[in-house]
């Protein structure tokens, strides 16, 4: 090619890769921003870099510009993206193409979105080796099939009659990678493949798609937030950070010997040191035989479940999406009425029905929920959003309430620069303290918090979770912590209780819990959590007595 | 076919009929509640108040109104609407030659005006933002911002006058040949065609443009697909079931919606049929295509939900 700097052996050579947006903030005239500075580096064929880095990084937009493409108006404004030799910039639309597709395929993060829902998925893993007429349709789905039976989807012959639809999410995932491998690309784009997947699906997913970049000796940027998962799958890392290149070695240095600082932190986030407090003497809320189901006792989704919560502490509640968790909190809140069974608060039972329950009641139990972006009112200041649960439970108004405000933005570690600004102006984990002090203000005794850190980047996370420790401690304040990451968990948590399909099969003080022996779901749960370890995926999944359900 | 897509159909369908009973209610009970009755209507200034009760007797005008009603609707379920009092002649024979004309007109007009209004709408959405795309949507509003009878003159001036290349009064009769049949409704069909058009365009580009932003239209950039391709192949089978909704308001409007432009063109359809009597106060007639008028909407409208049933994925292939 036209390009002879390029080694042989080399796939992918990005140099000095500059791309810049334009944003429109609210108020201000429209401005460039950059978000990739002059980023460089190569993949050799069939070989996997991981791109790591939390949300702003630039990880997906460099991974994209391998194809070209840039999302909402992205432009790549400098630098060379040198495939098999080749300016691809310089290709133009065209060009672009011709190598989407073909040269290069694209994994997304979430295959349930990214199936369009009116097509068959035959026809859709198909359409682009049929689009570059790099095979004809009968040899494209025999390859489809071998692809299926290579990912262990089940009824590899017949699961391309389906719509995406009628697929689980796990199963989905996999059928995008067949999709992505049909047209025999040189390089694969994986963009958080498992990221949206519960941890028993993604060991597999994690797996399926490790076999097949081996025996299809296919490259990939593998691009992903978790470490213990890029470190599975990858031969080098490269970390990034605000659109600069932080560290870039092979995964072995990288998790285990981190240059850098940035580095460093993002290995050893998880670890908090929590020492459990023994539960004690009397409960001030119990959950007992409490039963509950959606549409007409159809769906049984809570089954017979008892657990208490103590004064003061953290009962966490872990479970695969499904398992009944975030129904558990409705039955309590009392927005799903129980059928059967009782919710005990401070020695008398509590209305079934949220309406009927007393406005003393309500103020009492409190949530934080996983989106912090949608549980505010976007056209209420932040002074607003955290005042409203003084003037409504206690009638605190003018300038008390402003002093209250401010002490409890004080609290979550935020000045009183925030009292005017707007839920849009903030960062993610901003938002979600602000929520947690909107819950504060009503002085509960349980504050209910639904997966409040999934949807954070894990250095935010452990920030949060820092943060609503030190609130108890101050506050006295009992959580009922909901989510399906058990590195949160064992931060966290005082007593356990772990949720498969509607029931509590493990239940108790967290030492005791998480101490084998283990039941088979626990254990599959505790052994599907990734470390950070090379080699640990195929340990792990040797060691498993269970499928996992989303299978 | 499935069996709850047989049972959402059965319900839509049946939820018609009870409309459809309803509206026949309402619209017997409106032409009751008017003043003075057929009776009084036929006989007008000559009326004595004992050829009045005679005649009333004689319509069976003095049995309760619901009687009346069952009596009416019996009839029209029987396919006979009644005598027109103005000529005494058959309602149910004048209307069929005339319902049949004024499904032609609407016909053509859709077969133009559907197509084009789809065609437009992905063409502004491939160039959305230009140039392309506001001239589109800015002819296609103007032509539905004036009125009707202003573009049916216009369009007798220049293609009727000027040129002189179709009439300007669309008469047609009995086993006229098809060609110049065409030729005599071009000029209300193409005014009909500009009124619905913008409604339909900007139905179908708002409706693809909001599709457009799916995770599944990126994955289908990323296989390197056209831009067309994109739109025609991924978003638009999304997008179809408010597009068919607003396809098929706009079929009823050509059917039910036409007064004025038969008017314009002496076009011998329901709509100068329906203005006619009114201006006769002729009730029974009225109140017949008042009747076909409300059945045409309801049937559509059910063929729109029907439509937007069979288009979801998700009820054609259950789990």
């Amino acid at each position: 090619m036209a390009d002879t700097k390029a080694k042989p052996g080399l796939l992918l050579d990005i140099r000095n890769l500059r791309i810049e947006a334009t944003v429109f903030p609210p108020g201000e005239a429209p401005k460039n921003i950059v978000l990739v500075h002059d980023v460089s580096l190569t993949l050799e064929k069939g070989k996997v870099l991981g791109l790591i880095g939390e949300s702003g990084a630039g990880k997906s937009t460099i991974g994209l510009s391998s194809m070209g493409y840039g999302r909402g108006g992205v432009r790549i404004t400098g630098g060379e993206v040198l495939l098999n030799g080749r300016d691809i910039l310089k290709g133009g639309k065209e060009g672009f193409r011709k190598l989407r597709g073909r040269e290069v395929c694209y994994v997304a993060q979430s295959a349930a979105a990214a199936f369009n829902p009116a097509h068959k998925l035959m026809d859709q893993v198909v359409e682009a080796t049929l689009l570059h007429g790099t095979a004809t349709r009968a040899e494209a789905e025999k390859r489809a099939v071998a692809l299926f039976k290579k990912l262990s989807l089940p009824n590899p012959e017949t699961i391309g009659e389906r719509f995406p639809h009628q697929v689980s999410g796990g199963q989905l995932q996999r059928v995008m990678t067949a999709m992505a491998l049909c047209s025999e690309p040189d390089l694969i784009v994986f963009d958080e493949p498992t990221t949206a997947l519960d941890v028993t699906t993604q060991i597999d997913v994690l797996a399926a798609i490790k076999d097949a970049i081996r025996d299809t000796h296919v490259a990939a940027l593998y691009i992903t937030h978790d470490l213990a998962v890029v470190a599975q799958v990858s031969d080098e890392i490269m970390v990034l950070r605000h659109g600069r290149l932080v560290e870039w070695g092979g995964t072995r240095q990288i998790i285990k010997e981190p240059r850098q600082e940035y580095t460093n932190a993002l290995v050893s986030v998880h670890e908090i040191e929590h020492a459990e407090q023994k539960p004690g003497a009397t409960p001030f809320l119990s959950v007992k035989n409490v039963t509950a189901a959606y549409g007409g006792s159809h769906i049984k989704v809570l089954k017979n479940v008892s657990v208490d919560i103590y004064p003061g502490q953290t009962l966490a509640v872990v479970g695969e999406s499904g398992s009944g968790k975030s129904t558990l909190a409705r039955a309590i809140t009392g927005l799903l009425p129980p059928e059967e069974g009782t919710v005990t608060f401070d020695g008398r039972p509590l209305a079934n029905r949220l309406a009927d329950r007393p406005k003393e009641d309500l103020r009492q139990l409190q949530m934080i929920y996983q989106m912090a972006d949608v549980a505010m009112n976007p056209r209420q200041t932040v002074g607003t959003i955290i005042g409203r649960p003084l003037e409504f439970y206690f009638g605190i108004r003018g300038r008390e309430r402003d002093k209250r405000v401010a002490e409890l933005l004080d609290e979550i570690e935020m000045g009183k620069g925030f009292l005017d600004r707007y839920p849009a102006e903030l960062s993610g984990g901003q938002k979600q303290r602000v929520c947690i002090a909107r819950s504060l203000a009503a002085k509960p005794k349980l504050i209910i918090c639904d997966e409040v850190t999934s949807a954070l980047d894990p250095l935010v996370a452990n920030g949060i979770l820092k943060l609503l420790l030190n609130l108890q401690q101050h506050e006295k304040v009992a959580y009922l912590f909901i989510t399906h990451d058990l590195a949160t968990v064992k931060s966290i948590a005082d007593s356990i209780a772990v949720m498969y399909r509607g029931e509590v099969v493990r239940y108790g003080a967290k030492s005791k819990v998480l101490t084998p022996p283990f039941d088979a779901y626990t254990d599959l749960l505790l052994s599907s959590v990734p470390e950070m370890e090379i080699g640990w995926l195929e340990k792990a999944i040797k060691g498993r007595r269970m499928a996992s359900a989303g299978n | 076919m499935s069996s709850p897509i047989l049972k959402l159909i059965a319900q839509r369908v049946a939820l018609g009929i009870v409309l459809l009973l309803a509206v026949s209610v309402l619209i017997f009970a409106g032409t009751q509640i008017l003043p003075g009755d057929v009776a009084q209507a036929i006989l007008g200034q000559s009326a004595t108040p004992e050829s009045l009760a005679n005649l009333r007797e004689q319509l069976g005008l003095n049995q309760p109104a619901y009687i009346r009603y069952f009596h009416w609707l019996g009839g029209a379920l029987t396919g006979d609407l009644g005598t027109a009092m103005s000529s005494g002649q058959d309602i149910a024979t004048s209307i069929k030659g005339r319902l049949w004309n004024t499904l032609f007109l609407a016909f053509w007009a859709a077969v133009v005006a559907v197509p084009l209004a789809i065609i437009l709408g992905l063409i502004a959405v491939r160039y959305r933002n230009g140039w392309v795309d506001k001239l589109i949507s800015g002819l296609a509003l103007a032509s539905t911002s004036f009125p009707e009878f202003f573009i049916g003159y216009v369009l007798v001036f220049f293609f009727a006058v000027k040129y002189q290349w179709f009439p300007a009064i669309s008469t047609v009769y009995d086993g006229m040949p098809f060609g110049e049949r065409i030729q005599a409704i071009a000029l209300p069909a193409a005014a009909l065609t500009l009124v619905v058009l913008a409604h339909m365009m900007r139905m179908t580009r708002a409706a693809i443009l909001n599709v457009m932003q799916s995770a599944y239209v990126e994955t289908a950039e990323l296989k390197g697909l056209s831009a067309f391709n994109v739109i025609r192949k991924h978003a638009f089978p999304n997008a179809i079931a408010p597009i068919i909704n607003v396809v098929m308001l706009n079929l009823a409007y050509l059917i039910v919606g036409v007064v004025v432009v038969e008017v314009i063109f002496v076009y011998p359809g329901m709509g100068q049929y329906l203005v006619d009597h009114v201006t006769k106060r002729d009730v029974p007639v009225v109140q017949a295509v008042g009747l076909i008028f409300a059945a045409v909407y309801i049937t559509l409208n059910i063929i729109a939900d029907i439509g937007a049933i069979v288009a979801n994925p998700r009820l054609r292939h259950p789990k």
